[in-house]
């Protein structure tokens, strides 16, 4: 049933209709257009045949393969169209034509990147992700969205040029542009493209992008952002370097520190910023595992977490809208006037937190089941150890201080009813893919999504040789270890706050499970928080003044100025052609 | 499309297309420096190039029709060409050809809405006179087969130029000893280029280059073969700005009018390359064992020195038109850099980069123009907020700009791309590192332009500014839209440089 439309890469439609989408002043027009894209782009993927070459293009010799699905490239590919389909409609009461649009090609390009068949396409595409994107940012108009934006973009293009070497790199000792996963860091290339894939994942170190840029973008801009960029690369590694023992461990690491941060931070988008990060690393961690069972848990809670990080950075933007401001310590008791807002963010945070019958349970289980198989005991305590810190900071943390808590006094209106109408279709797919499967609902649908399936494993999924079983997570003991460990946390919550050890203005707490690691834990980010505040400015100002100096010294030779463009012109270009011809007869005598 | 044109050309003028190329625009130049209105000056300079760029179709189309590129000889007046004067087309020339007169046509029809504001109304006609002339003598040397035919071109070309370039004096004073060191300089350049063909006539005779070919290998090691030779390729260095004898170029770019900068940057670099190339491979050769050495230690570091040096400087300068020169000089460094690694592979990717970048910076200095117009002001300060009250103007030259920069979908990432691989391909992997260093620099000087016309608020919002006219935007698209062509379907110039590439290995005008 592939027809013409079949052989379209959905992600350039909506890449085409967002900037055009740009040019279309009338508001309603143009987001009729905004969302009904996406649908028919839903409807373009479905009517694609799997495993072949849709589209191919030839340029300048190398033959790209432009649009190409398999069983992993589409579940992505389905949850950033589902998801664009929903931040189109939580932005509908803006009228901006630049966020409108940059949203929409955004989402396209990542939509591309996914489906590209090969390197090169998938580096044109993950180029376009990165500048469409910082539109969302520079949108909100501040100076500090500004400078954020900058940065933001310049580390994103250089993700891009270490991607853009590394293909090069691959294509001239191989001759070929293939998307095939590495099988180790000694192949060509192999470096450099993980490197890239590492920036865009936001690898601890490597991170400080995304807490820096997203809660400084627009409203809808966050919400935008949260869905794509790291889970593009999140895909391409699970294309190119599944099975890497290394990211079992950067990936552990991942779920772990960022609990510190999010535990102590003020500013609630910058909370959901690092539990961003603490979910890609259960992702990189399965990715790294690289059993078709722990494959099929990154793919998972990949198409569970777009859908329920949006939904919290939605619920945050509709008070940040309403109320102008996402700080913990200035809210609260918000439930009395956003009951409905209340509502979706409460199941946001119990699906990010994986209580069972929501989204997350149901593919944080797999991630789980699969470390435990492969006998990484300590990986699986500390991954054990950050889930319990995810029910903390965004299970907790967000919706209590936001919506309950003390109350700030604070009354505003409900959120515009088109947020409503986006938050709740995301909660009802938190919902709808966490139940045991009922009828035509529960997880059965997502699961039969997942790339690794019994009737057509996928190529990425032989990689180990392991055979597929299917992943049945309603299961007595999963059931059973999970709401311990969320009771447990939710107990040890109820307890610190009735005998107020859990004040509201220095919201740092960490869970009961690891009741022995949080003082220690706490005070070393303590401690190393005041090192840095000690030793920064000293380093800054070290390497300011070392780089200021070696500026003075380009501008002093290079600038209008400077030493190149001193003396009479004439004289200087007649003395450099006399000084060039000598030289030349004197190469030309040498050599004859 | 280009065989579609060539074949309307009735064949009595396709039969004499070489000669007719040059001798229409060169007679029209006479009869619009006395025409009484400037107006009618420029509608025949613009029919004139037009014919030209016709003539330049059919002679792609000629030498295309031969697999491997055909030869076309023209004698002069039916004179042998070892006595009289031969113009001879390759797939070189063809594609200079054709570079040289799609330029020389856009930047005609785009012209007279800032020449109007830019010179003084008298002058006009003079101008399109000179301008006529230029563009003949650029036409000439990309086309004669007679090394002292060729000089009489250059000097054609550069006369003109001196006059174009001080004419810029009503707008800003400046353009005088802008234009008077160019022209001591070109000078120099001319002089020492005649005096090389006149050691290598004094040593084998001939003046015809083919005819020089044959017979310089039997005396490659007269001393006076080897002093020709250095007096060439440093006079025709000067000319195509090599570095460090580029320094007349920013000032003779930023001070001269609007027009004549943009077809100068798009053109006469490109043409004085083009003569250079011409030299290295075609009259002496990779068998001349001091030429690989000259291309080592020579042309290699001096178009590295040029993408280092000359990024930086552009990256300081607070005026945009000094900003572009600059960036110029560093784009000879790149195809240099290509012609310097002497393989065909090498050659094609400097001779695709001088296609391309002719059509960035057409685009670029096109767009300025615009701006000067219309705002009176190329300084950093002056762009500030100019995407906003000239959207169009801007956005094509923001491709431009990305195309300057080399982002993949843009002309200018084709023809890095191909030098990379040609760098790869020969085993210079640090060049490839200088490369990516000096597109970074570009990065910053072209996005410190992008920031302010696109991200900062107009500095003088009371300075009212206006799109550019329809005059200058529809040329000004035509190049950018170009840029985007080549960069997603690049096929066309890039075969048009590997066939020329090729034509100078195999023994193509020899």
């Amino acid at each position: 049933m592939s027809g013409l439309i079949g052989q379209i890469n959905p992600g350039l439609l909506l890449i085409l209709v967002g900037f055009a989408g740009c040019l279309i002043p009338v508001q309603r027009v143009r987001q009729a257009l905004m969302v009904a894209t996406p649908v028919v782009a839903i409807l373009m993927l479905a009517m694609a045949d799997r495993g072949t070459d849709l589209a191919t293009a030839s340029v300048i010799g190398l033959d790209l393969v432009l649009y190409k699905v398999d069983s992993l490239s589409f579940i992505f590919g389905l949850a950033f169209l589902i998801a664009s389909l929903l931040n189109a409609i939580y932005a509908l009461h803006t009228d901006d034509r630049l966020q409108d649009g940059m949203a929409l090609a955004y989402a396209g390009a990542a939509v591309a990147a996914t489906f590209a068949g090969d390197l090169m396409t998938l580096f044109i595409f993950w180029e376009i992700t990165a500048v469409s994107s910082v539109f969302l940012i520079l949108r909100a108009g501040t100076k500090a969205a500004y400078q954020a934006a900058m940065r933001y973009l310049g580390v994103q293009i250089f993700s891009g040029v270490l991607l853009l070497d590394g293909l090069a790199y691959v294509y001239k000792s191989t001759g070929s542009l293939s998307l095939e996963a590495f099988t180790s860091f000694d192949q060509p290339g192999a470096k450099l493209i993980f490197a890239a894939f590492a920036i865009k994942a936001a690898f601890p170190f490597l991170h400080n992008w995304l807490q820096d840029a997203y809660p400084k973008a627009t409203v809808v801009g966050a919400v935008v952002l949260s869905a794509f960029t790291t889970k593009l690369a999140v895909y391409a590694f699970a294309r190119m370097f599944p099975g890497f023992e290394m990211l079992i461990w950067i990936g552990a690491v991942m779920t772990v520190f960022p609990v510190f941060f999010a535990v102590i931070e003020n500013d609630l988008r910058k909370v959901l910023s690092y539990s961003l990060n603490n979910q890609l690393g259960f992702m990189i961690c399965a990715i790294g595992i690289g059993t078709p069972l722990a494959i099929n848990g990154a793919a998972a809670h990949a198409f569970a977490h777009i859908i329920y990080k949006g939904l919290l950075f939605m619920s945050m933007g509709a008070v940040l809208y309403r109320v102008g401001t996402a700080k913990a310590s200035e809210l609260g008791g918000l439930y009395k006037s956003m009951p409905w807002t209340t509502i979706f963010c409460i199941i946001g945070a119990v699906s990010i937190s994986a209580f069972p019958l929501f989204s997350g349970f149901v593919a944080k289980a797999m991630t789980m089941s699969a470390v435990a198989t492969e006998g990484y005991v300590i990986v699986w305590l500390m991954l054990l150890f950050a889930s319990a810190g995810v029910l903390e900071h965004s299970g907790i943390k967000i919706p209590y201080f936001t919506f309950f808590g003390h109350d700030s006094g604070i009354r505003v209106k409900e959120a515009p009813f088109n947020m409503l109408l986006a938050m709740g279709m995301a909660a009802f797919i938190c919902i709808a893919i966490g139940l045991p499967t009922i009828g035509g609902f529960g997880y059965g649908w997502l699961y039969n999504m997942l790339p690794c399936t019994v009737t057509a494993p996928a190529d990425v999924c032989m990689i180990s040789g392991k055979e597929i079983k299917p992943y049945a997570p309603y299961t007595v003991d999963h059931v059973l270890t999970q709401l311990q460990l969320l009771m447990f946390a939710v107990l040890a919550f109820i307890l610190l706050k009735r005998f107020g050890l859990y004040p509201p203005e220095k919201p740092g707490t960490i869970l009961d499970t690891d009741w022995v690691l949080r003082k220690p834990g706490y005070s070393m980010v303590k401690w190393a928080g005041t090192v840095w505040g000690k030793a920064g400015p000293a380093l800054t100002a070290f390497f300011g003044r070392m780089g200021a100096r070696t500026f003075e010294k380009i501008e002093t030779t290079f600038s209008p100025r400077g030493a190149l463009a001193r003396g009479p012109l004439t004289l200087s270009m007649a003395m450099w052609s006399a000084v060039l011809l000598g030289v030349v007869m004197l190469v030309v005598l040498l050599a004859s | 499309m280009i065989e579609l044109i060539s074949s309307m050309v009735p064949d009595a003028l396709a039969a004499h297309a070489p000669a007719l190329l040059i001798a229409i625009p060169m007679l029209m130049a006479p009869i619009a420096a006395f025409m009484p209105s400037g107006r009618i000056a420029w509608i025949l300079s613009i029919l004139a190039t037009g014919f030209s760029l016709v003539m330049a179709i059919v002679l792609v189309s000629q030498v295309q029709s031969i697999e491997g590129g055909a030869v076309i000889s023209y004698a002069m007046g039916g004179w042998r060409p070892d006595a009289g004067i031969e113009f001879r087309i390759d797939a070189l020339n063809s594609m200079i050809l054709l570079l040289v007169s799609t330029i020389g046509f856009l930047a005609a029809i785009f012209s007279w809405p800032t020449v109007l504001a830019e010179i003084r109304e008298a002058k006009t006609a003079m101008f399109y006179s000179a301008y006529l002339v230029c563009f003949t003598g650029l036409a000439g040397v990309a086309s004669t087969g007679d090394a002292f035919n060729l000089f009489v071109f250059l000097e054609i070309s550069s006369i003109a130029t001196y006059v174009l370039v001080a004419l810029g004096a009503s707008r800003d004073r400046r353009a005088l000893p802008a234009a008077g060191n160019y022209l001591l300089l070109g000078t120099i350049g001319a002089s020492f280029f005649v005096v090389g063909v006149g050691f290598l006539y004094a040593a084998t005779g001939t003046l015809n280059m083919a005819e020089l070919a044959i017979r310089l290998e039997a005396v490659q090691d007269n001393k006076a073969v080897l002093a020709g030779y250095a007096f060439i390729v440093v006079g025709l260095g000067i000319k195509a700005a090599m570095f460090p004898l580029h320094q007349w170029l920013p000032n003779a770019y930023a001070y001269s009018p609007s027009f004549v900068t943009m077809f100068l940057a798009a053109t006469a670099t490109k043409v004085a390359l083009y003569a250079l190339v011409r030299f290295l491979f075609t009259v002496f050769g990779l068998e001349f064992a001091f030429e690989g050495s000259t291309l080592i230690w020579i042309l290699m570091p001096m178009g590295i020195a040029a993408m280092i040096a000359c990024s930086f400087q552009a990256v300081f300068q607070t005026d945009v038109r000094r900003t572009l020169a600059y960036s110029s000089v560093a784009q000879v460094g790149y195809m240099l850099l290509g012609i310097s690694i002497g393989t065909a592979a090498g050659v094609s990717a400097g001779l695709f980069h001088l296609v391309n970048h002719a059509l960035i910076k057409g685009a670029l200095f096109m767009a300025l123009a615009g701006v000067v117009l219309t705002y009176q002001g190329t300084s950093l300060q002056d762009m500030r907020g100019l995407g906003r009250s000239s959207p169009w103007t801007m956005t094509a030259f923001a491709i431009g700009a990305v195309s300057l920069i080399g982002v993949p979908l843009t002309a200018g990432f084709q023809s890095k791309y191909v030098l990379v691989t040609a760098l790869f391909e020969h085993g210079w992997w640090w060049a490839v590192a200088v490369v990516m260093f000096s597109s970074l620099l570009a990065v910053v000087y072209m996005g410190r332009i992008l920031e302010a016309v696109f991200f900062r608020a107009p500095t003088n919002p009371n300075k009212r500014h206006k799109e550019a006219p329809l005059l200058i935007l529809i040329p000004l698209w035509i190049l950018a839209l170009a840029n985007i062509w080549v960069g997603v379907q690049g096929g066309f110039v890039a075969g048009l440089a590997d066939g020329a590439a090729a034509s100078l290995f195999i023994g193509g005008a020899s």
